[in-house]
């Protein structure tokens, strides 16, 4: 098979199990809705379109850990990494399709999430939607390779956090301040990076 | 011991310049000998951290399971100089402006953010078990941080921006006469060295450590079983810890 139809078989696999199971997507739509709900009310009344753009990249942000953490969970329980290792097809190819997959949820979350926080809030600008696209790219890139980390450690969801969180702090930056040129930026590093050591990472989990 | 005591003599001399040679700063005063101290602290850092990292490449080219020791214990050593610039950091930003922190001094926040993204190394190191996959993930972690002390860096200059209008440029080194240049380097020589002694101090630590965690599991099969034998051979090569 070729790289691509590889990445595209192992994507399809992860949204197929998502369509039968449905379990991530329904959860981080109901977490990204109602982080908008605390935020709501933990903002005082009158506050300006930039707090409430702040709030929104937290929101983001954690609604993404929220999928991330449950990226890896199937091929850990059901023991599928060491099948995956198997497979004859380059390592990178599964963090693509991970990627990919979870890229995928995040953006049907957002979907939801933006237009409730027009609506709860301010409303949006062109520039706030471009800057939440090119944030997904990495976040993805980084949350899936620190994903496929955190999964083989005891502490699996607690470490991810850890993990993702301060490396994720360029990309609230680039997002409030609508750095587009900078999430370009932070997008192309960190993907051709997880590209290249994804497969340390998978190659010998144990 | 050669190292140690190169340490010593460094530190002592550096003290010394500090307290007795650099010129007080006309606007801070005398707080502003911690300079001396911080900033070499925190160079040092960055060189513990970048160590660390080409160590961890070394291990993934090479797979020596040596230098993923290495690298460990220079990441270990950068978290403590980070804890350190942070403190001394905290310190001069109480000393100079009467706050014990400031988010609109970079390098500061800089040091906030690694500090947080190394101490997860930790977290992630014990969090698995030793073997192979340890080494890698750990391997490319610290990769990883060396590729964010750039990328963090630029964030935090553009965060100035829209969070701190006013943009502080009090602690540029760019006017130092050579007294305070002296001091400075001498400065930053000894905490170099100091970083060199301690991660050698660390490291034969660790490697007897491991050493004798095998002896012992090897004794331990010795007398679980086995054939008894009146004159044991000479002891085999060292194993590989379990994957």
């Amino acid at each position: 098979m070729t790289y691509i139809g590889d990445v595209g078989a192992l994507a399809r696999k992860d949204l197929l199990l998502e369509l039968r199971a449905k379990e991530t997507l329904p959860s981080m739509l109901l977490f990204v809705i109602s982080a908008l709900t605390i935020f709501h009310f933990a903002l005082p009344a009158g506050t300006s379109d930039v707090a409430a753009r702040g709030l929104l990249w937290s929101a983001l942000v954690f609604t993404a850990l929220l999928g991330l953490t449950r990226a890896f969970v199937a091929e850990r329980e059901q023991g599928m990494f060491d099948a995956l290792i198997l497979t004859p097809c380059d390592r990178s190819a599964i963090w693509l399709a991970k990627s990919i997959a979870v890229l995928a949820f995040l953006a049907a979350a957002e979907v939801v999430a933006l237009p409730a926080f027009a609506a709860f809030f301010h409303g949006l600008n062109g520039r706030t939607v471009a800057a939440v696209a090119l944030a997904d790219l990495g976040i993805v890139a980084v949350g899936t390779l620190f994903g496929a980390m955190a999964v083989a450690g005891r502490a699996r969801e607690l470490l991810l956090p850890l993990l993702f969180l301060p490396a994720a702090i360029p990309i609230v930056v680039g997002g409030v301040g609508g750095y587009l040129w900078f999430l370009v930026l932070y997008d192309a590093i960190f993907a051709v990076f997880a590209w290249g050591t994804f497969e340390y990472v998978v190659a010998e989990a144990a | 011991m050669k190292l140690p005591a190169l340490t010593t003599v460094a530190f002592g001399a550096a003290v010394a310049l500090i307290f007795f040679y650099a010129p007080t700063d006309a606007d801070q005063g005398f707080s502003q000998r911690i300079f001396y101290f911080h900033v070499p602290i925190a160079l040092t850092s960055y060189v513990c951290f970048g160590w660390g990292a080409w160590k961890a490449l070394r291990y993934l080219r090479t797979r020596d399971e040596r230098a993923d020791l290495e690298s460990y214990v220079a990441v270990h050593q950068g978290v403590v100089f980070g804890a350190l610039t942070l403190v001394t950091g905290s310190i001069w930003a109480r000393a100079s402006w009467g706050v014990w922190w400031s988010w609109s001094e970079n390098q500061l926040v800089l040091f906030l953010v690694l500090f947080l993204f190394y101490c997860a190394y930790f977290m992630l190191r014990y969090s698995v078990d030793a073997g192979p996959a340890r080494m890698n993930m750990s391997a490319v972690y610290a990769l990883f941080g060396v590729v964010l002390i750039p990328v963090s860096f630029l964030a935090i200059r553009l965060s100035q921006r829209f969070i701190h209008p006013v943009v502080f440029d009090s602690h540029a080194p760019s006017n130092m006469t050579g007294a305070q240049w002296l001091s400075f380097l001498v400065s930053l020589a000894a905490m170099l060295l100091l970083f060199a002694t301690l991660y050698n101090v660390e490291l034969a630590g660790k490697r007897i450590d491991a050493h004798l965690r095998e002896l012992r599991e090897l004794l331990g099969r010795r007398l679980d079983g086995g054939p008894q034998r009146a004159q044991a051979p000479a002891l085999p090569a060292p194993e590989r810890g379990p994957s």
